[in-house]
Order: C-alpha cells, then structure tokens, then sequence
C-alpha cells in the first residue's frame, strides 16, 4: 500500500539522487583533469646565491639560508637546489655559536640546520661559475650535485642577495655581474629551453635596476627596492654582533612559514610582502613577461615541489581535446595512472 | 653467492692531561668484493655507492681524504690515533692500469667535491705533489711506483654542517642508529679539534692473505675543550658532550663498542666511570699498553632498565706519556721580500736516535732557495741520508722537498730555508688578500721505537683504533706528525689605486688645463660700472622724452 509506494518513492529519488551526483562527479573529473595539465611544469629548481663576503655581511647568508629552508620544507630536495654562498659564517671563528646562523635576534631560529649540503662555497662563487650554472656551460668533470639539470618543463626559483647597485651585483668584493649580462643569460636559458616559467627574487639595494633589461618570456621578478632607493637590514643581535637579516627577506620568511604545500596562496600575495611602512624601501615587481595571470600561479609552483596527483577510480576519455580552466585547449596525450602515490 | 660484508662501529674515549676529552669514532665496512674485474658491481649494501661507483670508475687502489678545524697540540693532548692537517688533505694511489695519471686525478677532485660539498675543485697541479717516500700505500700491494700516487691539501679549507651531512649519510645506518647519533654538529664544531676522514684500502682477510676485501673506514676526531661548556671541573658524559644518549646500536653493525681509557687508573681511585663495567680491554697502541672499559652496545644489558646509555667520567688529574716526537713550523723575517721557514723537530726519547722522513711542499710563489737549507742538531750539522728536491715551476708546480734525517736523543733539529715572495699577477689575488697565503703542513712520517712490543699479527681480532696502521716489526710503530700550516703575506697591490688615479689624474688635467685655455683664449673688455639709482630714473625720463643718457 502506502509504504510500498513509499519505498519505491524514496528508492526513486535515491536513485535520481545517485544519477545526478555521478554525472556532477564525472563533470568534476573533467575539470579536474583540465586543471591538471593548466600549469605548464613537471619539476622544480632552485638557484640561491649569496654573493657577499666578511663577517659584517652575516646578513646575507642569513637571508640565502632562509629561502634555502622554505623551499627544502616545501619539498624541493637538495638535488635540485643549487646553494652558493661566498663565504663561510656557521663555522667562522667570530661566531659566538658554531654551525649556526640565525635569523631572528634572541637566537630563536637557527636557518643553517642539521641537514644543509652547499654546492658552491667560498671562492667558488664568482661571476662565471654563476652564469655557467644558469647557461649549463659547464666543464665535463663537473659532479651533478653543482649542475641546474633543468629542462623545457621546470619552473626555476633564482634568489640572489648581496650589495648591489644600479644596474650591478657585486661579487665577493672583487666583481660585478650587470643587469644586460643576467638578461642575456636569461634569454640563453630561454634559446636552450632550460626553463618553463622563472621567478628572479633579488635583496639588494636598487634591486629593481637588475629587471629592468629582462627580454625573455615567461619571467617574473620582484625586489625589494626601487632605483635609487636602499634596501635596509633588519636588526642586530647583540650577543652575535652583527646584522642578522635584510628586512625584505625578513617578511618574507615570515610570509612562507604560514605556506604549506596544499596552500593556495598566488602571486599577487607575494606581492604585498613587505610595504614600504615595514620595509622603508618600496619593493617592486614585474610581471609583463609572464604569460600566465599572476593571480592563477601558485607560490608553491616556484617555491615548492608538489606534484600534483588525483587519485580517481573514473576513467577520463584523453584522446579528445580536454578545455582547460583558462579556456586555452591542451592535448591529452597522456594517461593519468590511478593509485599514484608521491 | 653474494659476496660478505660487515659493518663495525668503535668510539673510544680517552680523558686528557689538560681537562679536554679526546673522542674518536670509527665507522668500518669490509666488502669481499672486486670492483676492478669487468662486471660492474651493481648491488650495494653495507658499502656506499657512490664511493664504490668512484673507486670502479677511477680505479683507484687507495683513498685518504680528510677534512680538520683546528691544529692537533701534541704536548697537550699526545698523540692522536689518526692525525691529519688543518684544511682538507687527500692523497691517492691509482691502479697500475691507469694511463693518465694526472687527468683522473682532476677528474677524480671535481667528483669528490660533489660528494664532500667542498672546494675540491681548487686542487690542481700548482698543489699536487708525488711524494716519494713519504707516503707508502696503508693497505697491500707491491706496487711502488710513485708515479701512481697524489698527494694535494687545501690548508684553507673549512669544514662545517654542510661536509658533515654527506659524511653521515654514507654510513649504513645514516645518523639514526648507532654512535652515529651522537654527531650533532652544533656540539661537533664548538670544539677545539674537529676532524673526519674517510679511508679506502684493500685488506688481507686472512694470514696467507688468499682473499682480499675493500676496507672503508670512516673515522671522526674530536676534542672538547674543558671551558666551553662554563664549567671548570673535569666531569664529561655523553650527554654533555654530544647532547645525546645511546638508545641502540646500530641494527647492522656486527660489533658496536665504546672503549673508555682508563690506564692511569685501573682501581678506580683516580678516576670514576660510570655506569661500571667489568668488561676489560688492553691494546697496544701509540707504542703503549692501555687498558680500556668495554662497553657493548649490541648486548641489551648495556643500556639498564632506563634504555639509554649515558655515560659519566669523573677525574682527579692524569699523568701524560710524554710525546717521543713533534713538531714545530714559523716564518722567520720581515718584510715584504724575503723570508725563512724554520722547521724544529723535536726527539724526546732519553736514549735512542731514530731517523725522520720530512716532507715539505711549498706553493711556487714562495721561491725557495735551497742553497740555503741547513739542517742543524744540538748545535752541529746534520746531513740528510736521502733528499729528494722537486723544484718549482712558476703556476705550474710546487716545490717538493724530501729529507730522511736521524734524530740524536733528546735533541731538536732544525731545518731552515730562506725564500723570497713573488708579485702574482692581478688577477691572481684572492677577493681578500690580505688575509695572506697558505703554506699546507709539513708532514714528518717516522718508525718510532716503541717501550712495549707491538703486535704484528694484523688480521687477529684488534679494536678498530689500534689496527689503523699496519705493524711490520715488534721494537717500532708507526706516526706521523704534520706541523702548523704557514700564513705568508705577498705582495698585495693596492686594488683601489686605478680609480684613485683616474680620479686624481682627471681633477689635475681639469684644473690644469682648464685654467690654461681660459688664459689663452679669454678676451678682457672694459665695462662702465652700473650708475646709481638717481641716475637710472634720470635715464629713463631722459629716453622717453627721446633725449641721450647721461
């Protein structure tokens, strides 16, 4: 009677319930699918170079360190990281507390760590071992661990602090690398397909003269200060004697703490890092090369090493064109093989 | 079937005269392996791969690098069980197979120093030297030929976390098992002497020596000093030096022992261990007989009921064994232009003489004049029965000097040479240098006789420390001492000199000549002071009414 009918009515909307959820669920496949081919890179590099040397620029090993330990937490490992720091500060003998280097007074965290491996130390560090590492011009002999073995599909992180000035980045005191030779570099990288996508950090003073002459596609800079302008450092501890961070990287190893792999956090976010009532420098950035909306790149597309997996028990037709979530059309050539994990 | 290979860890720990404490780690694998025959050995277990896929590849017969901060202060702390040079120093035997010599051994720096995370890569041939005496293969092999050997240090070099780490991960429990636990470098490196070295070598498994298997030895130095923690009493324990306990031994170690020398004191009145420990061990080392609590780590007993192992050494003082031979190097001079390198050796033994093997290799811009080496004992001349001079060529190679001198009883001998410094070119200088030039260490390799007989049987089971370096008679062991590595100052020109003179070259020029051509070319005209105001007004009313100026 009624209860039958009213089985068979429940079962019904049960069962249109079902129909809809698995036709919205295999829409969201689509979609997801999409968004996985949207971001163009497959691995990650990192290229952190300290180029100051002598005791009273601890500062800037501090500041090279602590995007070092961001991008290691965010899952870059160290063969894809190539460290260069000129000098040595953990182990000097002016330092109150060996194998460390902290980057915040009062000693609260120590960015050298337990598990650091630096490819180019000392006097290691010049212009042309730099350049050749960027260009992949380097001699036959030299070991992986000191090679960018990047490809088409990376995405590469260069971060680079020192004293600088306009148009120049001195090294080590003895040399300077100009804004037209790391553009020319930049565009040999780009000729020789080494990189998908760039992102090009610098913390120096007038860091912004150092993007200016970039004509390669797919870069996207940012500094901590404008032509004509000093890029200020943070505070000093007492205890070590010394400035222990530049005040852009200092908010900005603020601001990467709270990213973690899953973060969704874009572009336009690191962008306000540091304004100029914290920094006292104006940071600028620029991003007309770039291809892509500054807003839809992810700060873990440069910072971190996520892979992007989706484990599904669907099967997704890829021999027909898939749209895209920015509307251009991608060729799914390939297969996404269920189960995967990292 | 799969070939044997066995992992053993050791940690001895020997209180010094002077309050410090002197640890040393060693790490051994031995592998019954071939890496030289055609088939790539492709499974590795106990024995890293990258050192094997190194040691195939380059065919190299034997391996020393290590890595040191700090200089080993022989009168303070005696002798060490393995001593090494401050900076990084490497020496290398190749395989008699080898062709070229000199191009696998660049090939071989610039892959080590990927492996190390060092600047190996700045040996080349203005710092390598074949040494031909000094350096006699540590494992078998008859082969002597000194073409086949290398020898470079890099007395600049630092060691931090970051040589560390790579160290760590070749052992086979990594640093999560083990002794290996205790090598945190925030402790290893507020230290007076750090040093850690890595050994290859072929071993003799047995007496007749029918098989042979690859030796790995990993080994780590470290002296504390008494007043860095800010106390002044002479009490260490694991913890207060590594700021870890033991948990465990290492899962694949067949043997895993702490060893603490307590010879001065075998009642314990002296001196207090604890937790106690009935297991004993006697050793003939350094050309001494010690006595040794044993601790057991692969024995559960070891770590109590608490399941950690900390152990506190407590002592009133210590008598020293005076050292029978050290060492010490200077410049002598002033100035910018010449100077002289002493070298004193000292032989402390009351009654017996025995000779020295003196290496020195001086970088080529020191120019030695070895017209000038005496070598004087007590006084008198002292001729060398063997030397051996290598000299320099100018950014090509070093100067290398090699002297067997005797050593009378309880005397010092002398040796000096004078030298003059060269002007490198510009590009030659160091972004600083004004730091100075490193001269690496002298190395003074010797048989010194011994109070006890030593053991020659090398293949009976001995702890790891004293089985080191191989024992060939009774009445003698073997040491090497290295001296302090020089600092010289060159020539350094003054770098900022192009800007001043074009500064002040283009002021003078500006003045100068400017002055000059406005003198020449000026043109003086007379002019009419500018009337007052009575007579401007007067002016303008005369020019409207059209009449001429006053």
């Amino acid at each position: 009677f009624l209860g039958e009918q009213c089985c068979t009515m429940k079962i019904l909307t049960l069962l249109s319930l079902l129909a809809t959820h698995l036709s919205a669920s295999s829409v969201n496949i689509e979609e997801n699918a999409g968004q996985f081919f949207s971001s163009g890179h497959t691995n990650n590099w990192a290229v952190l170079v300290c180029t100051s040397r002598f005791w009273f620029n601890y500062r800037h090993v501090a500041n090279t360190l602590s995007v070092y330990r961001s991008v290691k937490r965010l899952g870059i490992p160290d063969s894809h990281i190539v460290l260069m720091l000129a000098d040595d500060m953990a182990c000097n003998h002016r330092n109150p507390k060996p194998a460390t280097v902290f980057s915040h007074k009062n000693m609260e965290l120590n960015v050298y760590g337990d598990d650091v491996e630096v490819d180019y130390r000392g006097y290691e560090v010049t212009v042309e071992n730099f350049l050749r590492v960027l260009t992949g011009r380097l001699p036959p002999s030299t070991p992986r661990s000191k090679r960018l073995l990047s490809d088409d599909r990376s995405n590469i992180l260069i971060y680079l602090t020192g004293h600088g000035g306009n148009g120049f980045l001195k090294f080590q005191d003895s040399e300077e690398i100009s804004n037209v030779e790391l553009a020319d570099a930049f565009e040999q990288m780009w000729q020789k397909r080494r990189y998908n996508e760039l992102l090009f950090i610098i913390d120096t003073c007038q860091g912004a003269s150092m993007y200016e002459r970039f004509y390669s596609p797919n870069l996207m800079a940012l500094a901590s200060s404008q032509v004509g302008e000093d890029s200020l450092s943070h505070q000093p501890d007492l205890a070590i004697g010394v400035h222990l961070m530049d005040r852009y990287t200092f908010y900005l190893l603020e601001f990467l703490e709270d990213i973690h792999p899953s973060s969704k956090a874009n572009m336009n976010d690191l962008f306000k890092v540091c304004p100029k009532s914290q920094c006292v420098s104006t940071p600028g950035h620029r991003t007309d090369l770039f291809l892509r909306d500054p807003g839809s790149a992810l700060i873990t597309d440069f910072f971190g090493s996520v892979r992007k997996v989706e484990i599904t028990m669907e099967t997704i037709n890829l021999t027909e064109p898939i749209q895209q979530v920015d509307g251009s059309v991608s060729d799914g050539s390939s297969v996404v093989p269920p189960g995967v994990h990292r | 079937g799969c070939p044997k290979d066995d992992f053993q860890e050791e940690l001895v720990i020997r209180p010094l005269h002077s309050g410090d404490i002197y640890a040393s780690f060693q790490f051994r694998t031995l592998w019954e392996t071939d890496f030289m025959r055609g088939n790539k050995v492709s499974h590795y277990r106990l024995f890293p791969k990258s050192l094997g896929q190194v040691i195939s590849k380059f065919s190299v017969r034997e391996l020393h690098i290590s890595f040191t901060q700090g200089y080993w202060r022989t009168m303070q702390w005696g002798q060490p069980f393995l001593p090494s040079p401050p900076g990084a120093e490497l020496w290398v035997w190749f395989q008699d197979s080898v062709t070229d010599v000199d191009g696998t051994w660049k090939e071989l720096t610039n892959v080590l120093s990927g492996i190390f995370c060092a600047s190996l890569n700045f040996i080349d041939s203005t710092n390598t030297v074949q040494p031909s005496a000094s350096f006699k293969p540590l494992g078998i092999g008859n082969v002597t030929d000194h073409r086949f050997l290398r020898y470079a240090t890099l007395p600049r070099e630092i060691v931090c976390t970051e040589n560390l780490t790579p160290w760590k991960k070749l052992l086979p429990c990594g640093s999560k098992a083990g002794l290996a636990v205790l090598l945190k470098s925030e402790k290893l490196f507020h230290s007076s002497f750090h040093s850690q070295a890595v050994h290859i070598r072929p071993v003799c498994q047995d007496w007749q020596c029918k098989t042979t298997s690859w030796e790995l030895r990993q080994t780590l130095n470290v002296v504390f000093d008494l007043h860095t923690p800010g106390q002044g009493k002479l009490e260490w324990s694991l913890f207060k030096m590594f700021s870890r306990t033991l948990t465990e031994a290492c899962p694949l170690a067949s043997s895993s022992k702490i060893y603490i020398d307590i010879t001065d004191d075998p009642q314990g009145e002296q001196f207090e261990v604890s937790p106690a420990t009935h297991l004993l061990s006697q050793a003939m080392v350094l050309g001494d007989r010690r006595t040794f609590s044993v601790y057991d780590l692969t024995q559960q007993i070891t770590f109590g009921t608490v399941r950690s192992l900390n152990l506190l050494i407590r002592w009133k003082s210590r008598d020293m064994l005076r050292p029978l031979l050290h060492a010490e190097r200077y410049v002598a001079g002033y100035g910018l232009q010449t100077g002289e390198i002493h070298t004193l050796m000292y032989n402390n033994h009351p009654y017996r003489s025995f000779p020295v093997l003196l290496l020195d290799s001086v970088p080529w811009y020191l120019r030695l004049y070895i017209h000038t080496l005496t070598v004087t004992s007590k006084g008198k001349d002292n001729k060398p029965s063997y030397i051996h001079y290598q000299p320099s060529k100018d950014r090509v190679r070093p100067h290398l000097l090699e002297m067997l001198v005797q050593l009378p009883p309880n005397s010092v001998t002398e040796v000096t040479v004078q030298f003059e410094r060269a002007l490198l070119k510009w590009t030659e200088y160091t972004p600083d240098p004004n730091h100075g030039f490193y001269v690496g260490s002298s190395v003074i390799s010797s048989l010194v006789p011994s109070i006890v007989a030593m053991d020659t049987n090398s293949t009976r089971e001995q702890p790891l420390f004293s089985s080191f370096f191989p024992c060939k008679e009774e009445s003698s062991y073997f040491m090497r001492v290295y001296t302090e590595p020089l600092l010289v100052n060159l020539p350094t020109p003054d770098f900022s000199m192009p800007y001043n003179v074009i500064c002040l070259t283009c002021t003078v020029v500006a003045v100068g000549y400017g002055s000059l051509y406005n003198l020449l070319t000026r043109s003086f005209q007379i002019e009419e002071p500018s009337p007052g105001l009575a007579k401007r007004i007067a002016n303008i009313i005369r020019k409207m009414r059209g009449v001429p100026p006053l």
